[in-house]
C-alpha cells in the first residue's frame, strides 16, 4: 500500500539508459495474454492502494497495483461494485493489469467493458514521465482520451500508475435462467431479447443451454423471468463469476484458446469444435489447433476480430493481423509514448 | 505571401477542386461562405480560403490528398452547432463540410446498431431506428440539428448520459480518411477492436486526427416507460444533497437535471412548463425501464426529495407532462437569450458534492463582475453549464464575461473538475487547457497528433495550446496566485 512511482520512474530511466527492455508485471495472473514476455520484469505490484473512494459521487481511484479483491472489497461495503465485473483469474489480477488487458466479464455488453468505466489515468511513459489525462469526474473532453487509449494496449505506452472508475450501484435482485437451445438458435434468441427493455445483464451460451442473468428492480427482474420462463439457476453468482474467471469445465482443455469479438448476431463460422459463446454474442471461445489466418478470415467476415488467447505458440502472432496503414499509426503512437521501445516490447505485435 | 499571390493560389486550389466535387461545391466567395465563418460560439468568426462540400467518401479522399499536397490546413465541419469555436475557419485553410454525406447506410435490429455516413443528424438515427424498438443514446440539446460525425468529434454528452453514457460509449467502429486521403478503420463491428483502442482516442479529438466519414452506432431498446419527478428547493445546497441521496440509493436516473432560480424563472416564462418560480433550486429526475420499474424507483425518489427538504414535488401523469417537464429545461438556454441581451455558456464540470461550494464562490465573482449569471446543471454527472448574462454592445462587456467565464473553468479544476465536460476545447478553452494539463501532459498531446498528422495539418490551433500559449497562461496567472 505505497506509492513507489519515484522507483518506477528511476527505473525506466536507467533502463532508458541502458537499452534495456522492461516487462511490467503486478499481479502475474494474466502473464498468459499477448506474446511472450520480452524483457526484465519491472515489478509495480507494490505501488498499491485506493487513493480516494467517494460513493456519492460513484469514483474510486487506486494505484495502478491494487488487486480488484481489495477494490470489490472496498465498493462492497457501500452496496457498490465494478461495472464490468472484470476477471479475477486466481485472485492477484490488479487493476492497473485489468485496464492494460481491457479484461472485462459478462456484463459487458450492457454495462461496458473497463475501458468504458475509466475516468482518468496516470501513467508513467516510457520517458520516465508522470502524466495526467481524465480526472475523476464523468465527464471530461479535454484533450485527447489518452486514459481509454490504455484500454487492451498491453502497457505498450507506460506503466499505469493510478486509475479512476466509475462505479456503480449493486442492483436490487439477480436471479438467471437457463434455457435449453442449440447455438445458432441460442444468438439469435440472446440478440433479440437484447433488443427487448428488459433488465438483462448476462447473456451466455454453453453445451446446450443458454444462460440469462437479469439485475434491477425487484419488480422489473421478476417480471422479465416469468415472461421469458426456463429454469432458474441455483448458485448463479459463482456460474457468472467462473465464465469470467474462466474456470468452466468449458476452459479446462489444454489445447490453445481462441477469442472471437464479433458482431453479435453473426452465424458461427464452419470450424470444427465446442464453442462457448458469452456477451450476448459478441465474445466467443473456441480450442484446438487452428491456422490463424483461417479464423482471422473468419472473423472479419463476422465484423470482428480473432485473437489466440491462452496456450499455443506465443511466440508468434497472438493478435489480428492490422492493415499496414494502421500498422505504421501504431508504430508513430507507440514511438510518441515510449521512442526507445524498452516498455513491454513485441507483447502486443512482434512488429512493436 | 503578397495579397496577389494569395489570390492566384486561392483561384488555383478553386479550380482544383472543382475537377474533384461539383463546381457549385466549392465556395470562394465572401457571401456564400458567411454560414460557415462561425460555429455555435459566434463570438469567433474568421472566413476561410475556400469552402468545400464533397459528396462521398472517394471525394473526401480526393480533397484530402490535394490538400495534403498542396499543404493546405483542412477544418471538418459538421453541422456547426458546436459551442468551442472548434469549427472555425481560419484564413488559409479549406472548411470541409460533410453535410452531404448524410446518408443512413443502414439499421441492423438485430445487432441493434445503425451505420450512418457524418451528415446525419443524431435525431435522425433515434427516428429511424424507433420502428424496431431502438434508439441512440447520446442526446446533447442540439439533437434536432447537430451531426453525428460532429458528435464523435466532440464525444458529445446529453441529458441522458448519466444512463446511457457519453458518444465514446455509443459507438462501436468509425472510417476515417486521414491527412494523406487514406481510409482507416478504428473499431470493429463487435465490442472491442484488435491493437490500440482508436476508436476512443478519435472520440473528442475535434477533427485534430483524422476526417470521420462513416461511423456505426449503437442502438439501444426504447424503455417501455419513463417518468420524471420534478422537485423544488429553497436552496441550491439542499438540492444539491438530494441528488447525492438519490445516487446513494442505489438508483441510477436516466438524467438528473437541476436548474437554479434565474433559469427557473426564465425557462418558465419561455416555455410555460409549469416550474414554481419562487424556487431557489429545482430538480429533473427521469426514471426509465419496464413499468414495474419506474413506478418503484418514482415513488422512492419523490419520497426521498420529500425527505430531503424539497418544497414541493411531482411526478409526470403522462407523456405530455412528461415532455412538458423537459421543455422547460430544453429550452433553458434560449430562454436565458431572452433575459440577457448576451450570454456566454459555460461547461466545467465538478465532483457533485462540491456544487455548494462552487455555486456560492460563482455568485461571490458575479458581484465583483457586476454580471448576472443562471445556472443549469447535469447534476448527475457533475456538469455545469454557468450561463454568464452580458450585453456585447456594451464596451468591454464581452471582455469581461470571457475572463469571469475563465475564472470559473479554473475554480472548477481547483475543486478536482475538469475546464469542459462536453462541449470541447476548440479555440475558445485553449487559455484554461494550462489550468488542467503541465506542459510535458501537453507536449504528448501533441507527440500523439504528429502520429496521425505529421505535417499539422488537420484543425491546426484548436484543441491542445501551443507550449508558447502555455507559458504565457502560467506567467499571467501567477501574480494572481501568488
Amino acid at each position: 500500500m505505497a506509492d513507489i512511482s519515484s522507483q518506477i520512474i528511476d527505473r525506466i530511466e536507467a533502463a532508458r539508459r541502458d537499452a534495456e527492455p522492461l516487462s511490467i508485471v503486478a499481479g502475474a495472473s494474466k502473464r498468459f495474454v499477448g506474446r511472450a514476455s520480452e524483457g526484465s520484469p519491472l515489478d509495480v505490484a507494490a505501488h498499491s492502494g485506493i487513493v480516494s473512494y467517494e460513493p456519492g459521487e460513484l469514483v474510486l481511484t487506486a494505484r495502478g497495483g491494487t488487486p480488484l479483491l481489495d477494490i470489490e472489497a472496498a465498493l462492497d461495503e457501500y452496496g457498490q461494485m465494478l461495472p464490468f465485473e472484470p476477471p479475477r483469474f486466481g485472485g492477484s489480477a490488479t487493476i492497473g493489469g485489468t485496464l492494460a488487458c481491457n479484461a472485462s466479464g459478462p456484463a459487458r455488453p450492457w454495462s461496458g467493458a473497463v475501458r468504458d468505466a475509466v475516468l482518468g489515468v496516470e501513467l508513467i511513459t516510457g520517458r520516465g514521465e508522470q502524466l495526467n489525462y481524465g480526472g475523476r469526474v464523468m465527464k471530461n473532453v479535454a484533450g485527447f482520451d489518452v486514459s481509454r487509449l490504455q484500454a487492451g494496449a498491453l502497457g505498450a505506452f507506460g506503466v499505469i500508475s493510478r486509475i479512476s472508475l466509475k462505479v456503480l450501484p449493486r442492483p436490487q435482485r439477480t436471479l438467471t435462467l437457463v434455457q435449453e437451445l442449440d447455438a445458432a438458435r441460442a444468438i439469435v434468441h440472446m440478440n433479440e431479447l437484447a433488443g427487448l427493455a428488459k433488465p438483462l445483464s448476462g447473456a451466455a451460451w454453453c453445451d446446450g443451454r443458454v444462460y440469462l442473468r437479469l439485475s434491477g428492480a425487484e419488480t422489473a427482474v421478476e417480471a422479465a423471468a416469468r415472461q421469458w420462463g426456463g429454469s432458474r439457476l441455483d448458485a448463479a453468482a459463482s456460474f457468472w463469476r467462473d465464465l469470467a474467471d474462466q474456470r468452466l469445465p468449458f476452459f479446462r482443455s489444454a489445447a490453445p484458446l481462441w477469442r472471437f469479438s464479433v458482431k453479435p448476431s453473426s452465424t458461427l463460422p464452419a470450424i470444427g469444435g465446442e464453442w462457448l459463446i458469452d456477451w450476448g454474442g459478441a465474445q466467443r471461445w473456441i480450442h484446438g489447433d487452428f491456422d490463424r489466418s483461417e479464423l482471422e478470415r473468419f472473423a472479419e467476415s463476422a465484423g470482428g476480430h480473432a485473437s489466440l488467447y491462452r496456450g499455443g505458440n506465443r511466440e508468434g502472432e497472438v493478435n489480428h493481423e492490422l492493415p499496414e496503414a494502421l500498422k505504421a499509426l501504431h508504430l508513430r503512437l507507440k514511438n510518441a509514448f515510449d521512442p526507445d521501445r524498452i516498455l513491454n516490447p513485441g507483447r502486443l505485435y512482434s512488429w512493436m | 505571401m503578397t495579397s496577389s499571390e494569395r489570390a492566384t493560389r486561392k483561384a488555383e486550389l478553386a479550380r482544383r477542386l472543382r475537377e474533384i466535387v461539383a463546381p457549385e461545391y466549392v465556395i470562394d466567395d465572401a457571401e456564400t461562405q458567411r454560414p460557415y465563418e462561425c460555429d455555435g460560439l459566434s463570438i469567433y468568426r474568421e472566413l476561410p480560403m475556400l469552402v468545400v462540400l464533397p459528396a462521398t467518401v472517394v471525394e473526401v479522399q480526393a480533397v484530402m490528398r490535394l490538400c495534403h499536397r498542396e499543404s493546405v490546413p483542412v477544418i471538418a465541419r459538421g453541422a456547426g452547432t458546436g459551442l468551442s469555436a472548434g469549427a472555425t475557419p481560419s484564413p488559409a485553410a479549406v472548411v470541409l463540410s460533410l453535410a452531404r454525406l448524410d446518408r443512413i447506410i443502414g439499421i441492423d435490429p438485430l445487432a441493434r446498431t445503425a451505420r450512418v455516413q457524418p451528415g446525419v443528424r443524431n435525431l435522425a438515427i433515434s427516428e429511424a431506428a424507433a420502428e424496431h424498438g431502438l434508439f441512440y443514446g447520446p442526446d446533447p440539446s442540439s439533437q434536432i440539428a447537430c451531426s453525428i460525425g460532429g458528435n464523435v468529434a466532440e464525444n458529445s454528452g446529453g441529458v441522458h448520459c448519466l444512463k446511457y453514457g457519453l458518444t465514446v460509449h455509443n459507438v462501436l467502429r468509425a472510417e476515417l480518411v486521414d491527412v494523406t486521403g487514406e481510409r482507416l478503420v478504428a473499431g470493429s463491428e463487435g465490442l472491442d477492436a484488435a491493437g490500440f483502442d482508436l476508436m476512443a482516442l478519435v472520440t473528442g479529438s475535434e477533427g485534430m486526427l483524422g476526417v470521420v466519414t462513416e461511423i456505426t452506432v449503437r442502438l439501444l431498446p426504447t424503455p417501455e416507460a419513463a417518468q420524471v419527478v420534478l422537485a423544488a428547493f429553497d436552496s441550491v445546497s439542499t438540492a444539491g444533497d438530494a441528488v447525492g441521496a438519490v445516487i446513494a440509493a442505489g438508483i441510477v436516473p436516466a438524467g438528473l437535471e437541476m436548474m437554479d432560480g434565474p433559469a427557473i424563472r426564465a425557462a418558465e416564462a419561455f416555455a410555460n412548463a409549469g416550474y414554481p418560480t419562487d424556487a431557489s433550486a429545482l430538480l429533473l429526475c427521469e426514471i426509465d425501464g419496464t413499468a414495474e420499474e419506474v413506478a418503484e424507483h418514482c415513488a422512492r425518489v419523490e419520497r426521498l426529495f420529500a425527505e430531503l427538504g424539497a418544497v414541493s414535488t411531482r411526478t409526470s401523469r403522462d407523456e405530455a407532462e412528461r415532455a412538458l417537464f423537459w421543455k422547460g429545461r430544453k429550452s433553458a438556454f434560449p430562454a436565458v437569450g431572452r433575459i440577457s441581451p448576451d450570454y456566454y455558456c459555460m461547461d466545467g464540470t465538478i465532483p457533485r458534492g462540491k456544487l455548494a461550494h462552487v455555486l456560492t464562490e460563482i455568485d461571490r465573482m458575479a458581484g465583483e463582475y457586476e454580471l448576472g449569471v443562471a445556472n443549469v446543471f447535469h447534476a448527475g454527472d457533475g456538469n455545469l453549464h454557468p450561463l454568464i448574462l452580458f450585453d456585447a454592445n456594451l464596451p468591454g462587456n464581452l471582455e469581461k464575461a470571457e475572463e469571469f467565464g475563465g475564472r470559473i473553468l479554473e475554480l472548477c479544476v481547483a475543486v478536482g473538475g475538469c475546464i469542459t465536460g462536453e462541449h470541447g476545447v476548440g479555440i475558445e478553452k485553449l487559455r484554461q487547457m494550462p489550468a488542467q494539463f503541465t506542459d510535458s501532459e501537453v507536449e504528448q498531446m501533441h507527440a500523439v497528433k504528429r502520429a496521425f498528422d505529421p505535417s499539422g495539418s488537420l484543425n491546426p490551433g484548436k484543441g491542445i495550446p501551443t507550449l508558447r500559449q502555455c507559458q504565457e497562461y502560467r506567467a499571467l496567472s501567477r501574480p494572481s496566485a501568488a
